[in-house]
């Protein structure tokens, strides 16, 4: 097969594209030119892109004796993902830029134009593995479970399975990776990880938002709607805050108060106590099925919600209702905000995700809070 | 056998200057030396210094050797205006155009951002072409404000000419220093240092030298400050340890350049026509980006319309045919190019370009096997589409 390796300059996209080399496939080195202003150096865990991440998955590439090609997707990325997390935010919403790039750019506008020039398949370096049963395929959870990228995926449609290969998805350890690295004698071998948002240059999400947003001052409530202090701009809250409220009356109770919810329009933040984020409902409209549809998801079934990457996934039912996917979780699940992906699987295999547009308390509303 | 068609990034060195070059390394001896040695050594960088000189047309002490192009812009333009406002801080203006060189650019706008110098930016037309009834225009309103005036001879784009002689013109009236950044054009078109030009950059690996090696033509009665201390070997401009071997590589390549030049610089005007109305009618949406101004005959630019150009260089480079977008390049990422910007595109045209440009032995074979896969190229290309 031609097959297109995505090379971030990191050591797992450095050893997948060996291993497609090694599997006698034609192999294509291209990495993404992201920002419009690439830094030099990396600095600490930041993304994949400085000159120096191009260059590593230059080196990469000579060394695997693969061609190699830098391909400008700033404009697209900056449309699809920096516009979008910056829209969100401003919607009172928790994006992910990580699934907005693999949905948009890496799995979406790189597999276009790589088919479109004669590729058969892009090749990357997440953890995740692509099954087939029945003569379908199937998106699964890695056997390395610290690893494990299928939650990122869980964008992927049977269509882009399809061009997709995973070498190292099977991979139980990402030491054994590093160990691979070195002894095919790539330098990016001992490269730290990273796991910051890549277009925000110090890690300051608040402060960079606070710059591309317009400071709109509004109050801040409690769940019956009683003002109880003023904020700056609700940019500077997500659902399940504590820290920077700047609430001088204590609560009836005493206990402190985490950011519940964000209404944008009306500029309000709502507040209430930590038992009153527990969700035990959640449902999108934006949804996908990863592989093959379920025959009738109308009718609900069994299955997992996860709705962070490193988050445990919660025993849930799921249904598609009037048109939203949605899960009712058996326990009640903390650290949910709209905006964010819920990615619902069965065992291991991911069988689809949405946008969470819908919350519901675990908690009722008490009157004294 | 790969189709080289992007000389105006690096064209093939002449055997013979290699052959030359290996023996000259092997010759030991400092040019600042006082004994044999270090005269022979000497003797063989005036020789070049003079060869070179009798190439562009000037006298032998007015040819300062770098190590390139970029280093020869930085000197000139750095050199010039630090002269011109050490006695006049009010004459503090640089003039030229956005669609030159980094090499040019950036130098400049350090000098804004760093040494308060004032920049004006002239106007370009959509064909690459500087104005210059503006420059006159603003030359008469700024009447001893202006240090320095740099346009380069031919872009490294586009290819098309500015007419520097007019540019002399003016600048004369004033008494302004100009600049001309020659590194395209050498080799492609008859450059020569002609009266009213006070510093002229040239690099060696465009006309078939070695790569780090170039020089800055200044005029004997050019006010220029040095910007590199330590040594001043060169004219009290530059410092370091001159680079003898590589001075006589690089006058050898220009004189054989221009010798060359000289006997076919017909036949590639003829060799250009063919690529340029090949192009557009295998494609004829592709547009040729200077259209009808004067440009160089081995330099083609073009833009293709909803394609990206980095999708057509890979599609190229799968046939062995290397061609460029033609923008500069920060570790292999085509942005959309600054000098299509400046001639009033929009961002999608400027992402959509191709340059092809021709060295001393390209045939028309080698363009018709690029003609013949044009097509095909582009089409594919156009389906990609405009992912960036």
């Amino acid at each position: 097969m031609k097959v297109l390796a995505a090379m971030s300059g990191g050591v797992d996209s450095a050893v997948a594209a060996a291993r497609a080399v090694d599997a006698g496939h034609e192999v294509v080195g291209v990495h993404l030119a992201l920002s419009r202003n690439a830094g030099t150096l990396r600095t600490g865990s930041r993304g994949c892109c400085t000159i120096e991440d191009s260059m590593d998955a230059q080196r990469v590439s000579a060394l695997l004796g693969i061609k190699y090609f830098v391909w400008d997707f700033s404009e697209r990325f900056k449309m699809e993902v920096v516009d979008d997390f910056v829209a969100e935010y401003e919607a009172g919403r928790t994006p992910n830029p990580c699934m907005r790039c693999n949905e948009r750019i890496k799995f979406a506008a790189l597999l276009e134009k790589a088919l479109a020039l004669g590729f058969d398949a892009v090749c990357t370096g997440h953890y995740a593995t692509i099954e087939e049963h029945d003569g379908n395929l199937e998106l699964h959870r890695s056997p390395a479970t610290a690893k494990d990228q299928s939650y990122v995926l869980g964008v992927l449609t049977t269509e882009q399975l399809k061009h997709v290969l995973f070498p190292i998805g099977a991979e139980s350890d990402k030491a054994d990776i590093r160990k691979e690295a070195a002894a095919r004698g790539l330098a990016v071998a001992q490269k730290p990880d990273s796991y910051d948002i890549c277009f925000i240059p110090d890690g300051d999400t608040q402060g960079w938002l606070g710059e591309k947003l317009q400071e709109e001052p509004g109050d801040i409530v409690d769940r019956n709607g009683n003002k109880i202090s003023n904020h700056a701009g609700t940019h500077n809250f997500t659902v399940g805050q504590r820290k920077g409220l700047a609430i001088e009356k204590p609560a009836k109770d005493g206990k402190p108060r985490y950011v519940l919810e964000i209404r944008p329009k009306t500029r309000t933040v709502v507040v209430g106590p930590q038992e009153a984020l527990a969700i035990k409902e959640l449902g999108g409209t934006k949804f996908t099925w990863c592989g093959q549809a379920p025959k009738n998801p109308e009718i609900p079934f069994e299955a997992e919600v996860q709705v962070r990457a490193h988050a445990e996934p919660v025993r849930c039912v799921a249904q598609l209702r009037d048109n939203e996917l949605m899960v009712e979780t058996h326990e009640p699940i903390l650290g949910v905000a709209p905006g964010q992906t819920a990615v619902i699987y069965v065992g291991t295999r991911v069988l689809g995700q949405f946008t969470i547009d819908r919350t519901v308390s675990a908690v009722p509303v008490a009157v004294n809070e | 056998m790969t189709i080289y068609l992007d000389h105006a990034a690096t064209t093939a060195i002449y055997p013979l200057v290699v052959e030359r070059l290996a023996e000259d390394l092997l010759k030991l001896g400092n040019p600042s030396s006082i004994h044999t040695a270090g005269q022979t050594a000497r003797g063989m960088l005036e020789g070049a210094r003079e060869d070179l000189a009798r190439v562009v047309g000037c006298d032998r002490q007015e040819v300062i050797f770098t190590s390139g192009g970029t280093e020869s812009d930085n000197l000139a333009i750095k050199g010039l205006y630090w002269a011109s406002i050490n006695e006049n801080p009010e004459r503090n203006i640089i003039i030229s155009a956005y669609t030159e060189h980094h090499a040019v650019i950036d130098p400049i706008e350090w000098l804004e951002t760093y040494q308060g110098a004032k920049v004006h930016w002239l106007k370009v037309d959509e064909r690459g072409v500087v104005d210059l009834d503006e420059l006159a225009i603003f030359l008469d309103d700024h009447r001893g404000r202006v240090a320095v005036i740099s346009l380069m001879w031919s872009n490294n784009e586009t290819g098309v000419l500015t007419d520097l002689r007019r540019v002399v013109d003016l600048a004369k009236i004033h008494s302004i220093p100009v600049h001309t950044d020659a590194v395209a054009a050498f080799g492609h078109t008859d450059v020569n240092f002609f009266p009213g030009l006070t510093a002229m950059s040239l690099s060696a690996h465009k006309v078939g030298g070695p790569v780090g090696v170039g020089a800055l033509i200044v005029s004997r009665n050019a006010k220029l400050t040095s910007i590199q201390q330590g040594g001043g070997q060169e004219r009290d401009l530059r410092g370091g340890t001159m680079n003898a071997a590589g001075a006589r590589a690089f006058a050898s390549a220009a004189r054989l350049s221009a010798a060359k030049l000289a006997t076919d610089g017909w036949a590639r005007h003829e060799l250009l026509n063919h690529l340029t109305t090949g192009v557009t009618r295998a494609v004829p949406s592709a547009r040729f980006s200077r259209g009808s101004a004067p440009g160089v005959p081995d330099l083609a630019h073009f833009t293709f319309p909803g394609c990206s150009g980095d999708s057509m260089l890979y599609l190229f480079d799968q046939h062995d045919i290397a061609v460029s977008t033609g923008s500069a390049c920060t570790a292999g990422v085509a942005r959309a190019s600054h000098v299509l910007l400046s001639m009033g595109r929009s961002q999608e045209e400027a992402t959509g370009t191709l340059r092809v440009s021709l060295g001393r032995d390209t045939t028309k074979a080698e363009i018709d096997e690029f003609l013949k896969v044009l097509p095909e190229v582009h089409a594919a290309a156009l389906k990609a589409g405009l992912t960036a």
